[in-house]
């Protein structure tokens, strides 16, 4: 398989046909995907994606299911290491570093590289603990008073300070689920990193849970590069700059997200946001 | 007009056949329902019926070893026969013949019996143990040399069998061996208010013996404990790491795969091969003593591992992925979220896993016989290395000996085994109540 991916390799970093063209690289780009393959086993779930996402930007994939939106952001912080029979190929930097490169370090790369996932998943653990267990283990903090703060401009930023403050050694879990998902944020904010990942944040979400995140993602914008994958086109048209499309592993278009919503250049595209499959 | 109500009673009249045919349908649904539950109900009566009959009879039987008849007798220390030079030296003292002390006391009881097969037989109502209780109040008191004293001293195997109603006395003479003299003796005890039955003790606090009477099970209930100890440190800490390496850092492919299924392969092992594994290693390789517990741990410990490996790979996986992702999503390290937020989560079915395992260890008698446990010890071992013997060992010695005395002793030992075995279960649940978390 090995063989595989190296001729993939090689055909794409030949100027391909590929729609979007890396996507228009831009001068702020953050994340440079080129290339990218994921196998699961025998199983081809990505081909070739070339993308760029810029910095300070919220970026939506999205695209009908199983179609490798989800598969692509765990390649960013390299999450799909963990299953045993995933192969990924190509190449993907941030900042210009390549984040496959054997030599750098996994955990280094977890710690800028952010993520929220689809079900809130606190740890069962205080508030508190849930917060600050990141910035613990990095050694981020020298003494408690640096962690407390932490703690709470993390909780400040993902605008939960307010309901939680008096029951910080609560158990995160007794949150209602709109306060997990945002303590997830705290947490993933806790280690200060430079790209935030969302693999459908609001997916378990009721309308007002996910109003107040969506206000959230538009906040921390300005600080964080963030990539989102959302089953939801009104929602990527709410919080994105840019949206990429996915069909059946292949990155179909990727432009600004007004552009795309209004006038899309592939029939694909067009066809999934009036709503014809997907 | 007539087809149209033809073909009306026709719709209907197949309406109604389907009525039917669905309804007898719910019908034997529901009956089908009903005997599965009678069944169900039918098996776990007929489960319990045997589990209360096997209690029942036990208990019926090993209730009677928790007391024991005790005959009360005016002792004359005799200075003449315990220390005739008067020099009051311990090793004097710990050589006198105390037996005859308590003999000539309980024949002075009955100064009519004068002949010498009777005045023989009177001393052995007494249990022979009664020598050392004697010689124990004159070590630790040396002036009682010389006075009198009134001392409940134990009654023999026979006495007590019979004051616990195990010979009918009208049964003929011949056929009983509690003779008629006997029961004349026992009788006028009695009445005198000498005879009486107490808590006993000693089986609480003694080693086996030859003499049901003075048979205990502490010499075996330490010895468990020194075996369990050996097996708990060993099984443990070697189980659960492997079941952490194998579940969430060993790669997936043949050679764990292979591992996997001989795991599982060896929890099926019957335990006298590792008895078996543990003769020809432990003792015929290695050279470690035999009959004691550090081996029999060890070789518990083998038969333990695949139990503890394969709880724990459970309750691991049972972990939700969800928290491996948060965990790994922060930048946690694979160790770090395993030893962070899995092993936690995991604790309480690795501790309940565990606690069944040594239970089952605890039960175990087959292995420990090829490891010469089975050996008879008076001696309650006070270490790992000294030669022992453990509680289900100790019931199938005692269950082989032909004294009736013993059969209780016996239902006795089983009932304190089980009584250890609901308390370790206990704990089990109570440890898997407490840690338990959810989310």
């Amino acid at each position: 398989m090995d063989q595989v991916l190296v001729e993939r390799q090689a055909d794409t970093a030949a100027p391909g046909g590929m729609a979007g063209d890396a996507g228009d690289p831009r001068e702020n780009t953050k994340i440079a995907a080129r290339g990218v393959d994921v196998f699961y086993g025998e199983k081809q779930a990505l081909f070739g994606v070339n993308l760029d996402i810029g910095e300070n930007q919220v970026t939506a994939l999205i695209g009908p299911s199983g179609c490798g939106k989800s598969t692509f952001l765990r390649c960013l912080n390299r999450m799909n290491d963990v299953i045993d029979i995933c192969r990924v190929g190509g190449k993907i930097t941030i900042d210009g570093e390549d984040i496959y490169d054997p030599s750098l370090d996994v955990v280094q790369l977890r710690a800028r590289v952010g993520m929220v996932f689809q079900k809130p998943n606190p740890f069962p653990k205080s508030i508190y603990d849930n917060i600050a267990y990141g910035p613990r283990i990095h050694g981020i903090v020298a003494n408690k008073t640096e962690l407390d703060e932490i703690v709470y401009t993390s909780l400040t930023k993902a605008g939960l300070l307010k309901e939680v403050e008096d029951r910080l050694d609560e158990p995160g879990t007794g949150l209602s689920g709109g306060q997990q998902q945002r303590l997830c944020i705290a947490r993933a904010i806790a280690v200060s990193p430079e790209v935030i990942l969302m693999d459908e944040p609001c997916s378990a979400l009721d309308p007002i849970a996910t109003a107040r995140i969506e206000e959230l993602i538009d906040e921390l914008r300005e600080r964080y590069t963030i990539v989102i994958v959302t089953h939801s086109m009104q929602q990527a048209a709410r919080v994105s700059q840019r949206t990429a499309f996915f069909h059946l592993g292949n990155l179909v278009e990727v432009g600004d997200t007004e552009q795309m919503f209004t006038n899309p250049r592939d029939e694909r595209t067009q066809g999934y946001i009036t709503g014809r499959y997907g | 007009m007539t087809d149209i109500s033809r073909s009306a009673t026709l719709a209907s009249g197949s309406r109604t056949v389907m009525n039917d045919t669905a309804e007898r349908q719910i019908r034997r649904r529901y009956s089908a329902e009903k005997r599965f539950r009678i069944y169900g109900i039918a098996a776990i009566v007929l489960a319990l019926a045997a589990l209360l009959w096997l209690l029942v009879s036990i208990g019926a039987t090993g209730y009677k070893a928790f007391v024991q008849t005790t005959i009360q007798v005016e002792v004359f220390f005799d200075p003449q026969m315990i220390d005739p030079e008067g020099t009051r030296k311990a090793e004097t003292l710990a050589r006198a013949d105390y037996a005859a002390l308590y003999k000539q006391a309980i024949r002075d009881r009955f100064p009519n019996e004068t002949d010498r097969r009777a005045r023989r037989d009177l001393g052995r109502l007494i249990s022979s143990g009664a020598d050392l209780t004697l010689r124990d109040i004159v070590l630790s008191d040396p002036s009682v040399i010389g006075s009198r004293q009134k001392l409940w001293l134990l009654a023999d195997d026979e006495v007590d069998q019979f004051a616990k109603g195990a010979f009918d006395r009208k049964k003929p003479e011949s056929e009983r061996p509690f003779k008629d003299r006997d029961i004349a003796w026992f009788d006028a005890l009695k009445a005198a208010g000498d005879l009486r039955t107490e808590f006993n003790w000693p089986f609480f606090t003694s080693g086996t013996s030859r003499e049901p009477e003075l048979a205990g099970i502490w010499g075996a209930i330490v010895g468990s404990f020194w075996t369990m100890l050996v097996t708990l440190l060993l099984s443990f800490p070697v189980g659960v790491a492997a079941a952490i390496y194998l579940e969430e850092f060993a790669p997936k492919n043949r050679w764990t795969d292979l591992i996997e299924v001989n795991i599982n392969n060896l929890a099926a092992v019957p335990s006298i091969v590792f008895g078996l594994l543990g003769l020809a290693v432990f003792l015929n390789f290695f050279g470690l003593p035999r009959s004691a517990p550090l081996v029999g741990g060890m070789v518990l410990a083998l038969m333990t591992l695949p139990t503890i490996i394969i709880a724990t790979r459970a309750a691991l996986r049972a972990v939700p992925p969800s928290i491996r992702e948060a965990a790994l999503g922060v930048g946690a390290s694979r160790q770090q979220m395993v030893m962070h937020h899995v092993l936690p989560l995991a604790l309480p079915g690795v501790l309940t896993g565990t606690i069944i395992g040594m239970a089952r260890a605890l039960g175990e008698t087959a292995p420990l016989l090829m490891i010469g446990m089975v050996a008879f010890i008076v001696d309650v071992p006070h270490g790992p290395l000294s030669a022992s013997t453990v509680l289900p060992v100790q019931i199938f010695l005692w269950s082989d000996l032909p004294e009736r005395g013993f059969v209780e002793k016996t239902s006795a030992a089983i009932l304190v085994l089980l009584a250890f075995l609901v308390f370790m279960n206990a704990v089990a649940v109570f440890l898997r109540k407490k840690f338990e978390r959810r989310w």
